[in-house]
């Protein structure tokens, strides 16, 4: 049983914008809160009325299935009222500016802004221009913190820590707001992190951040406790730095193959949506070490975490 | 504001004494073991309910369900709260459906708790009873909430606090009172 002088922290951020500006203590607070959580959605009940009288609004600039589906069926396991707004249907093709929209919805008496963006930094403006909390769902090649919480989550309840961990992070990480916030979170939390992608889609200076850097898969896996296999985005940027699916597949595909020489329990994640046969194989996604599935499950209780945490410190900021 | 102890009411002899009662009342009320099933309200009731399974165990020879719940997300007082409680996972393994559930704390003051824990429960599942089982009863009700079994009943003022200490949690057991005092 854990008691509550175990984790005694006082949450202070009205916002969370990305891993980068949390401590290694509030990123394990999160983690530790988010357990609670993981209760509550195994119960035939999966509501809690912590967030009554709430209301959180989604407002996705980029369209986005799984990320927004997750938040808004965590905010409405807390009871939370949900709106959704789509770029197609908001008033950003009439020419709103994003600190107006901020503005408006805040006008609304909005508590909690979940927001995606193509640009990477658009949830900081937002955040600096209201009152409401504002939780970054994604922006650019930034950060998706929510994702990286949940890898780290779920690689946690695998295997029991993250300290000492070696993580191997593999695919398209010059483009991955996924791969810079597991990086910045492992990297926090004592893990052992490496990056492996194509030369091309290594970002500069990437090694400043603590990681080892790789173009060799069979170097990546070797020793790996978990890899995070990233989607490679052939329909936008990876056309560029890589010639042909097929030769991508054969370079850094993810195989059952290639995980015989791994470690016999290697974690196996991916943020989804799986290109199957471009980034791993089927068999991998749907074999014994694949975790992929548990990782959506979790991301509605991390996010119940992070909606109850900046909901419950938005009063003492003001 | 500092806490001024002043008063033990229960002291590890005492406390065990009075779980040991309660253990007997309950068994005295409800007979079959089978039937109920113990959840404390955590930190400190989940140990209490510990305790006293244990000793049902001891008396009536075989040991009924213990759960443990955390009513954080329940709480009235959310958005009052100048510190945001820490959320702790519930710890309920069986089905309370049909069951005569003892819920444990350990102090029972305004009411409120029992109430969070009253609504948390019910999303379990539908229990035939629940009785409630506290260490101490130190009075101020502000819901219609009475406890079934009681380690001792203490009268306070509002100016007071009542702490129990566990050797699970704080290594000692004891109940004090303490006196708040404004500092200047």
């Amino acid at each position: 049983m854990k008691t509550s002088a175990e984790k005694k922290i006082i949450w202070t951020k009205k916002d969370l914008l990305g891993l980068e500006y949390l401590s290694r203590e509030e990123i394990e607070f999160i983690l530790y809160t988010a357990e609670g959580f993981k209760e509550v959605t195994t119960r035939q009940i999966k509501k809690v009325p912590a967030l009554r009288g709430k209301t959180v609004v989604n407002l996705f600039y980029e369209p986005s299935t799984r990320t927004r589906t997750s938040f808004e069926l965590a905010a409405k396991r807390l009871s939370a009222d949900v709106i959704n707004i789509g770029i197609e249907s908001s008033s950003v093709r009439k020419g709103e500016t994003l600190i107006d929209t901020g503005k408006n919805i805040e006008a609304l008496k909005i508590d909690i802004i979940v927001v995606r963006h193509s640009a990477s930094g658009a949830p900081n403006i937002l955040a600096r221009s209201v009152g409401s909390s504002v939780v970054n769902a994604g922006d650019g090649w930034h950060e998706h913190p929510t994702q990286a919480l949940l890898d780290m989550f779920t690689l946690k309840s695998k295997l029991g820590r993250l300290e000492g961990l070696n993580v191997s992070i593999i695919g398209d990480i010059a483009h991955s707001r996924v791969a810079r916030s597991n990086i910045w979170g492992l990297t926090k939390l004592g893990a052992n992190v490496t990056v492996c992608a194509p030369p091309m889609l290594i970002p500069d200076g990437v090694e400043k951040m603590g990681v080892k850097v790789t173009s060799d898969i069979d170097i990546a896996l070797k020793d790996a406790d978990a890899i995070n296999v990233l989607r490679m985005q052939f329909e936008r940027d990876g056309a560029l730095a890589f010639p042909s699916k097929l030769e991508y597949f054969k370079q850094y595909g993810v195989t059952s193959e290639r995980l015989k020489d791994c470690k016999k329990n290697i974690v196996v994640m991916h943020p989804g949506p799986i290109n199957r046969g471009i980034e791993m194989s089927s068999e991998v996604a749907d074999g014994a070490n694949s975790v992929i599935l548990e990782q959506v499950t979790n991301g509605i209780a991390v996010r119940m975490a992070v909606l109850y945490l900046v909901s419950g410190a938005r009063r003492d900021v003001s | 504001m500092t806490l001024k102890e002043k008063t033990k009411i229960l002291d590890k002899e005492l406390m065990n004494k009075a779980l040991e009662r309660m253990a007997h009342e309950i068994i005295e009320k409800i007979k079959s073991v089978d039937e109920m099933a113990i959840v404390g309200i955590k930190n400190r009731g989940a140990y209490i309910g510990e305790r006293l399974a244990n000793k049902i165990e001891k008396i009536a020879g075989s040991r009924p369900q213990v759960g443990a719940l955390d009513i954080t997300l329940y709480r009235d007082d959310l958005t009052q709260a100048f510190e945001q409680p820490v959320v702790h996972a519930t710890e309920i393994d069986f089905d309370i459906s049909g069951k005569k559930i003892i819920l444990v704390d350990d102090v029972l003051y305004t009411g409120r708790t029992i109430r969070c824990a009253l609504d948390a429960l019910i999303d379990f599942g539908r229990p035939s009873h629940i009785q409630l089982a506290v260490l101490v009863d130190r009075g101020h009700r502000e819901l219609p909430i009475k406890a079934d079994y009681v380690g001792k009943n203490v009268p306070t003022s509002a100016k007071e606090t009542v702490e129990v200490r566990l050797m699970e949690v704080d290594g000692k057991d004891e109940a004090v009172i303490s006196e708040k005092i404004e500092e200047q």
